[in-house]
């Protein structure tokens, strides 16, 4: 007959000349399958972006037209920070004039620190009575995106409850400028 | 005193099952990989501690390139389909509407839409337009105009609910920045969401210690 018999050992006996073949295993070691197939996952795993963009609110105020519907704000709670060029911030508590200039302008960075905008904006947090805390913030012309989204951000982590994004003065400006000048 | 024989076990172990695992999980993970698809416009975002996810639909979606280049996008057909209208009154010019509609973003002023509209989606490169001048020291911010248009097409739709994205890059300078604020300001836009990249809230903030403090109070 033409079939072909593919057991092995089952069934009919072989003659005694026949010798018997070797019962081949057909398990496979699929260790290093597993591996691969781990390895790819990894992969995967790493390479997919879970992260899904978020999106930081803001809340813009309108325009006031009339100079009384401004908001005033007390001038002992007022930190005002401008933002420089190279990633440079300068802040001040209450008001700016000539006479004091020099003295309560200061530096700062987006580090950490002592130094750091963080620790600046904790410690008059800390000194003001909470109503009359509000953060200025007043970005010059050469300052990027990402830090004004910087300090935005660390309105959010600091919870600073008012904050407000104010176009700077020609007088800030020239003082930011003349301190970066300074600085190299 | 003789101990009972173990028998002796082999250390294989049957690896069907774990390979199985694998390249289940290996599938599901090729299968629901998303490519991200390549952007005309190239953005790189910062980050913020902020956790809601940005909304995906109904969005209209302000972009600021490195240069400080503004572009605007819509994904609602039928806001851009009442955007046509308007431009193509106010503007005196037609427009093709379908073409319009077809375009994901805009980034010309108003007196090269023509053009731009005609330029194959491939070669729509935020790198080679001009983007919408919202310089005000070179000329009328057009962003005030397109971002009036926008307000006056979501008026007319009848209660659409309206999202306001703002994804700007790292690099780009602040007056860009300044220019789309006022733009949206002009036209009582005061609410609009900035995309940015999750961070980790830093250890120790006060926004660290905020859920902690509200735990405690319960």
């Amino acid at each position: 007959m033409a079939e072909m018999d593919t057991s092995s050992g089952g069934g009919h006996k072989k003659g005694p000349g026949v010798k018997k073949g070797k019962k081949l295993s057909t398990r496979v070691d699929l260790t290093p399958m597993v591996d691969l197939g781990f390895l790819l996952i990894t992969f995967f795993i790493f390479t997919t972006t879970m992260s899904q963009a978020t999106a930081f609110k803001l809340n813009l105020p309108k325009d006031a037209d009339k100079p009384e519907d401004q908001n005033k704000a007390k001038e002992s709670g007022v930190l005002t920070i401008l933002l420089g060029k190279d990633n440079h911030i300068f802040y001040y508590e209450g008001m700016l004039d000539n006479s004091n200039a020099s003295s309560k302008f200061k530096s700062a960075n987006f580090g950490n620190g002592e130094d750091g905008i963080r620790t600046v904006i904790m410690r008059k947090k800390a000194n003001t009575p909470p109503d009359d805390f509000v953060v200025v913030i007043k970005p010059n012309n050469e300052c990027t995106y990402k830090n004004v989204v910087d300090i935005l951000d660390e309105m959010s982590i600091n919870v600073v409850k008012k904050y407000a994004l104010v176009d700077i003065s020609e007088v800030e400006n020239q003082l930011v400028k003349v301190t970066e000048g300074a600085g190299k | 005193m003789s101990r009972a024989k173990l028998p002796r076990k082999s250390t294989n172990i049957d690896m069907t099952a774990m390979c199985d695992v694998a390249f289940l999980l290996l599938s599901f993970f090729i299968l629901t990989t998303k490519f991200k698809p390549a952007e005309a416009i190239t953005v790189t975002t910062p980050s913020s501690v902020a956790s809601k996810v940005a909304p995906d639909k109904d969005i209209v979606l302000i972009t600021i390139d490195k240069n400080g280049k503004v572009f605007l996008g819509l994904d609602d057909e039928d806001i851009k389909g009442a955007m046509v209208d308007i431009i193509n009154k106010q503007k005196n010019i037609s427009l093709d509407a379908n073409a319009f509609k077809k375009a994901e973003f805009y980034g010309t002023p108003f007196s090269q839409l023509p053009q731009f509209l005609k330029i194959p989606k491939e070669d729509l490169k935020g790198d080679a337009l001009p983007g919408i001048p919202v310089d005000s020291t070179k000329g009328p911010n057009e962003l005030i105009e397109w971002m009036g248009i926008v307000h006056t097409a979501y008026e007319n739709s009848g209660g659409k609910k309206i999202n306001i994205l703002l994804k700007g890059d790292n690099d780009s300078k602040y007056p860009s920045f300044d220019a789309v604020i006022k733009a949206l300001k002009k036209n009582d836009f005061l609410k609009f969401q900035m995309v940015t990249n999750p961070e980790a809230v830093p250890i120790g903030s006060d926004l660290y210690k905020q859920p902690r403090e509200d735990e405690g109070k319960k």
